[in-house]
């Protein structure tokens, strides 16, 4: 709120009153209650360090998982390299077609995290433009809008992703090719995550739409269009940002989920979902390193992630300061 | 009253014809009926003749509407996969899904209920916060890396549960039932736990943060100042207080334990709607698929109905309520 | 699907008021007790009355990684389906333990002349339904087996006709001499004539399946068992037939078939003793099952070559980077891609050594000269170079068409090919799916692929089924010739061979011109066999069954210890 008043106010002394924005970051209650809280830095660090093997993926890798003339089936089934079957360079072993285990889940982690931001980004903008119009309008768009969220709402997410791909597939036919796949799996995602975002803009655009500031601009003379992003959204992002992070998480998981269903990236591109699904395979045989470790990565990634959320919902929760 | 029961029943059956004309898109639409169908070998001229038996040529909006009326009769069409009844399929397969979901919510009502308690009465002990603990695993971890996890260390490892299937079933009239047998309920422990460890963390989460609530409200301390033990204060009071939007919510969430045994099911080869559901995503059977959707719908919208309905005959101030928001 | 969470505020504001909640938990109580009540009668019935015969029941479990589609023994050409359809439907000519023709519905036949085929009928066989076996039977059964919709047509020839010469026996007439017209028999099940008419099941699967055919999901066989209950996709349990005609090997009362897809829990099952029976062992889990100390691996060769086919078809490939050619119409692309795969690594390490690689199209043990024709050693250099003298120097790109619940490793063996393909520079788009999809995909009429893999075991043991379905020209949509022949891989040589080869009764001189036949294939680079995967069957030590190299598990040969 204060960030308005700023924005309003032609006084010289603005300059003092609102320092760097680093600064302003520091000094405001969000950074003190991350440096109190122990497991939002722990967790925090895990998330960084997450993003940074999946940006570096391409270069700290010793292999290109999804090149396959850099698979040698020579070398596949081999255990870790702590293992005294265990070959250099394997760091983790290698599944049963010589794929490095390691690069895998590297890279596997690079797609399991651009799809989730590509699903989050989708569903964010497909939810704020809805649940903005809605809130703004109202009347007949707001209640057919609010219906199809709540029909929607009715179903869980990886049904809804699930019921996408099967009519994908069923009408552009089954050979498409993994851009196609990585683009079905973000609109899935972004189809069964919207609801949220609209719900939260528009009854936050409600309660603003009747602010004096916004009778103000409607006065002088803004579009609707102008007064609802540059005035009425940014009072929004604080929630829109916990239900992203959260929503990060959930969009990780319904994509392993569906490529652990065998419905998401196929087995030649596989994601952490298509490595446990593969590796689910050797459970039984003693070759366990090819489910353990994507499953590690994965539960890490999402486990932080969430942690993160959680920690965010609250410290921007004023009820709970 | 009236006129509020009227619109919420409008409400739901407007629903119900959304959900119905997306199944309906999709039973016509995606990919071609026919092809389906019919073998590899089949002329031309005899595909044209099933076109127009099924009425494919017809205009859209009279398809829809024959299509509702076979839905409406139960009748969801053939599924391509198994050339037999989709009705029939489900019917099959309903009794594993709900016994599978009547016994996850179970598991996540008791279980749930005993550490959320234990966490609000004894907050700062080690146990408590380990139980917050398994509550954070279990809301993030995906369902089907717990459903690994579970069968690698009680199936593989330890050999004591099995891994797969119902085990042994008896059928009573049309239900096939594993109560009944030991294999039967031994096969149920690990996929009821995967299924309602979520439920479980929810309704834990949510009972301690109830109890913390109601520990905090002006009768509690009236009733303490009154001298109550401390047992009847928590039980008889606090508990008590806490335990009915518990319920409630795992009333609610019984439709998603039922949407959710999708993934459990595939995990531990349970055979399920929610199996017939993802192979028939996988083999593109759309009339399952339709099929399924609708009759999830159907169940989410009578819970939400029945909890609606029940909640405006006690509280008469929500029933003109609008929806209101987190 | 964890948008619970986020919606959690609401189900709080929700559900404010006390009464509801309880009401709804009370309602689901009492459905609880009810059932349990139920349930307890059911109990009760169960111990006073029914347990006592159902303990000295010997029932016989197994399961297999698909299931049974359809009852009617006419709907798919799979070989587990076919043997499963062989516990309650039975043929004329029937197959021993070492698969040589033995008598069954034909007590005995005989050829008066080369074109007629003469069948004495067994007396006193009766169908499930009480019914009576004749020679009308077997006319009906020959029509319908040969009716369109029907997936078994070339088991019988086509231009066979049956006449009814009394009630027990039956002549079939040929235009020409065939000296293999009946070595499909024993996978042509005889139906009964006057319950597929009562029942309207007189066509195979009919187009028009808007109700499923009856034939689909009820039987009436003469076979030693009856399906007692049939849930496609999950279980089927087969009983004794007590009305049957003959002596049955087998000690099962009762046989419980479930479908369990995932591989990993069909071990679990076969190892805690939940089935007796489990096909197939996934190659990774057999040292375990080897060592449970309860169950034994049953590894044979199989009869079914695996093999890769390319569209020599289409002037222009079909989702590839080559505009307005087929680059699979130069023989040299053919012959660099069959260079450029390793089959020896593959057998080795994707089979893990249970698979034979192989030059030809057939199993060495159907065809006795197969060992004369020797696999082309593997030459990435030489691949790469035909390649650039093909005008493809930097390789190309193409989409490959690959089931991945069909074969042994079948998803496995693809990746590895386009792993060794992409280092000759040839990029490969892998569309891996279930056999239902694939299959749809691949076959009859789309052809819709232009690489692929596929299984294949001739019905009637012989080469000339591979001459005939595999490698004949695919011109006439009517005839079976070519059926298989996705890739069409086209040489009137070949047809013309292959019609020599139906036709000719002395042995060495077909031998010599089916070799002809392959030999044309190998030189003309015209497919690329890979090898013949082992069989893998997990049984219990209790059960004592025959394997045949054909991969049917044949119920009536089945014994358990009770």
């Amino acid at each position: 709120m204060s960030a308005r008043m700023d924005d309003a106010a032609e006084a010289p002394d603005a300059q003092r009153a609102t320092p760097s924005r680093l600064a302003r970051f520091l000094g405001s209650d969000l950074w003190l209650s991350f440096r109190r809280s122990k497991l939002a830095m722990g967790a925090f660090a895990v998330t960084l360090l997450m993003f940074g093997l999946a940006f570096a993926a391409p270069w700290i890798s010793p292999q290109n998982p999804y090149d396959p003339a850099q698979l040698e089936l020579l070398n596949s089934n081999l255990p870790p390299l702590w293992n005294p079957d265990g070959q250099s360079p394997f760091l983790l072993g290698t599944d049963d077609q010589g794929r490095d285990v390691l690069s895998a889940v590297l890279y596997g982690l690079r797609l399991s995290l651009i799809v989730g931001m590509l699903g989050v980004v989708v569903s964010g903008f497909l939810g704020i433009g809805l649940g903005l119009v809605a809130g703004y309008f109202g009347g007949a768009l707001d209640t057919l809008i609010m219906r199809v969220a709540d029909v929607q709402l009715t179903f869980p997410a990886i049904l809804i992703a699930l019921v996408v791909d099967g009519v994908a597939k069923a009408s552009f036919g089954s050979a498409l090719d993994t851009n196609a796949t990585i683009l079905l799996i973000v609109v899935s995602i972004g189809l069964s995550f919207w609801v949220q975002y609209a719900r939260t803009v528009r009854s936050s655009v409600m309660v603003e739409r009747g602010k004096d500031y916004v009778q103000a601009a409607r006065l002088i003379g803004l579009s609707s269009p102008v007064i609802m992003v540059r005035h009425v959204l940014p009072n929004v992002t604080g929630p829109v940002f916990v239900i992203a992070t959260i929503n990060l998480a959930l969009a990780i998981i319904t994509e392993a989920t569906l490529s652990f269903l065998g419905t998401g990236l196929p087995e030649t591109m596989p994601s952490l979902g298509t490595l446990i699904r593969t590796g689910n395979r050797f459970l039984f045989s003693g070759e366990w390193w090819v489910v353990a470790f994507p499953g590690i990565a994965l539960a890490g990634l999402v486990l932080a992630i969430n942690l993160l959320g959680d920690w965010l919902r609250d410290a921007l929760n004023p009820k709970l300061q | 009253m009236l006129a509020f029961l009227i619109r919420r029943l409008a409400q739901a059956a407007v629903v119900l014809a959304v959900v119905g004309l997306i199944a309906f898109a999709m039973f016509r639409f995606a990919g071609d009926p026919v092809n389906q169908i019919v073998g590899p070998d089949t002329p031309v001229s005899e595909r044209a003749e099933i076109r127009k038996s099924l009425g494919l040529d017809d205009p859209v909006l009279l398809q829809f509407g024959r299509y509702a009326g076979n839905v409406l009769r139960g009748d969801f069409g053939i599924s391509y996969q198994f050339r037999q009844p989709v009705t029939a399929l489900l019917a099959e397969r309903m009794p594993a899904t709900l016994e599978l979901a009547f016994c996850a919510t179970l598991f996540a009502l008791t279980v749930g209920i005993l550490m959320g308690v234990y966490c609000a009465l004894r907050r700062e002990t080690v146990l408590a916060k380990l139980f917050q603990a398994i509550s954070l695993v279990g809301v993030s971890l995906p369902t089907f890396l717990i459903g690994i996890l579970l069968i690698f260390l009680f199936s593989v490892t330890l050999g004591w549960l099995p891994s797969y299937g119902r085990g042994d079933t008896v059928r009573i009239g049309g239900w096939t039932t594993g109560f009944l047998t030991v294999s039967g309920l031994k096969a149920l422990i690990l996929p009821s736990i995967t299924l309602g460890l979520f439920q479980m963390t929810l309704i834990m989460r949510l009972v301690r943060a109830e109890m913390l609530e109601v520990l905090r409200t002006d009768y509690i301390r009236f009733a303490r100042a009154r001298g109550l033990t401390t047992r009847a204060i928590h039980f008889g009071h606090a508990l008590k207080n806490t335990l009915v939007p518990v319920i409630t919510i795992a009333g609610l969430q019984l439709g998603s334990v039922i949407a959710f045994s999708i993934i459990t099911e595939t995990v531990f080869q349970w055979p399920g709607m929610g199996l017939l559901f993802v192979q028939a995503v996988q083999n593109v059977d759309i009339p399952i698929m339709s099929a399924y959707l609708l009759l999830v719908a159907a169940i989410f919208v009578t819970i939400n109905l029945v909890v609606d309905l029940l909640y405006t005959v006690v509280d008469p101030r929500l029933r003109t309520s609008v929806g209101r928001t987190a | 699907m964890r948008e619970c969470r986020a919606c959690w505020h609401n189900f709080r504001i929700r559900a404010p008021a006390p009464i509801a909640g309880a009401t709804t938990m009370q309602r689901r109580c009492d459905a609880v007790t009810s059932s349990l009540k139920n349930a307890l009668l059911a109990l009760g019935l169960t111990l006073g009355l029914g347990a006592a015969p159902a303990e000295a029941q010997n029932v016989f479990r197994f399961a297999f990684q698909g299931d049974i589609k359809s009852l009617d023994p006419y709907s798919l050409k799979e070989s587990f389906t076919i043997g499963m359809h062989g516990a309650v439907y039975e043929s004329l000519i029937t197959r021993d333990k070492n698969l040589k023709y033995a008598p069954q519905l034909a007590e005995s036949w005989e050829t008066p002349e080369p074109t007629r085929w003469r069948f004495h009928l067994r007396k006193g066989v009766k169908f499930h339904d009480g019914s009576p076996f004749t020679a009308d039977d077997v006319i009906f059964s020959a029509n319908r087996v040969r009716a369109p919709g029907s997936n078994f047509q070339t088991n019988v020839p086509g231009d066979a006709e049956f006449v009814k010469v009394d009630d027990y026996t039956v002549d079939m007439k040929l235009k020409t001499p065939n000296p293999i017209a009946i070595a499909q028999f024993s996978t042509w099940y005889i139906m009964s004539k006057a319950w597929a008419e009562k029942n309207n099941a007189v066509q195979p699967s009919p187009p028009t399946a808007t109700s499923p055919s009856y034939a689909a999901l009820h039987e009436n066989g003469t076979g030693p068992f009856v399906v007692a209950e049939h849930q496609p996709g999950v279980r089927t349990v087969f009983k004794k037939f007590p009305g049957y005609w003959g002596k049955v090997e087998s000690n099962i009362d009762e046989a419980v078939f479930t479908t369990i897809g995932n591989s990993a829990t069909r071990v679990a099952a076969l190892l805690s003793g939940e089935v007796d029976w489990i096909d197939p062992v996934p190659l990774q889990d057999q040292p375990r099952v080897e060592s449970s100390g309860n169950a034994v691996v049953m590894a044979g060769p199989e009869l079914r070559t695996i093999f890769l086919g390319m569209d020599q078809w289409r002037d222009e490939l079909k989702d590839s980077s080559v505009k307005g050619k087929n680059p699979f119409k130069d023989k040299r692309v053919r012959e660099a891609f069959y260079l450029a795969i390793d089959e020896d690594t593959i057998a080795k390490r994707v089979m893990r050594g249970q698979a034979t690689p192989s030059a030809i199209l057939i199993a060495p043990s159907l065809y006795d000269r197969s060992a004369e024709i020797k696999r082309p050693a593997y030459d990435p250099k030489k691949a790469k170079a035909l390649l650039t003298e093909a005008g493809y120097p930097d390789g190309f790109t193409l989409t490959m068409d690959c089931p991945n619940d069909r074969y042994v490793n079948d998803e496995a063996i693809c990746q590895a090919v386009v792993s060794m393909l992409a280092r000759v520079g040839v990029k490969v788009n892998l569309n891996a799916q279930p056999k239902a999809k694939y299959f749809a995909k691949v076959l009859a009429p789309g052809y819709d692929t232009s690489f692929y893999l596929v299984g294949w075991t001739p019905s009637s043991q012989d080469s000339h089924n591979i001459l005939y379905e595999i490698a004949g020209c695919r011109n006439d949509p009517k005839s079976g010739r070519g059926g298989w022949n996705l890739g069409n891989y086209c040489n009137p040589k070949i047809d013309e061979i292959a019609d020599k080869v139906e036709q000719e009764t002395d042995a060495k001189t077909r031998d010599a011109q089916i070799k002809e036949g392959f030999d044309t294939i190998s030189a003309d680079w015209g497919y690329i066999p890979l090898h013949q995967q082992a069989l893998a069957w997990g049984v219990s030590k209790k059960v004592t069954l025959v394997q045949r190299p054909d991969n049917m598990l044949m119920l009536y040969w089945v014994s358990k210890q009770p």
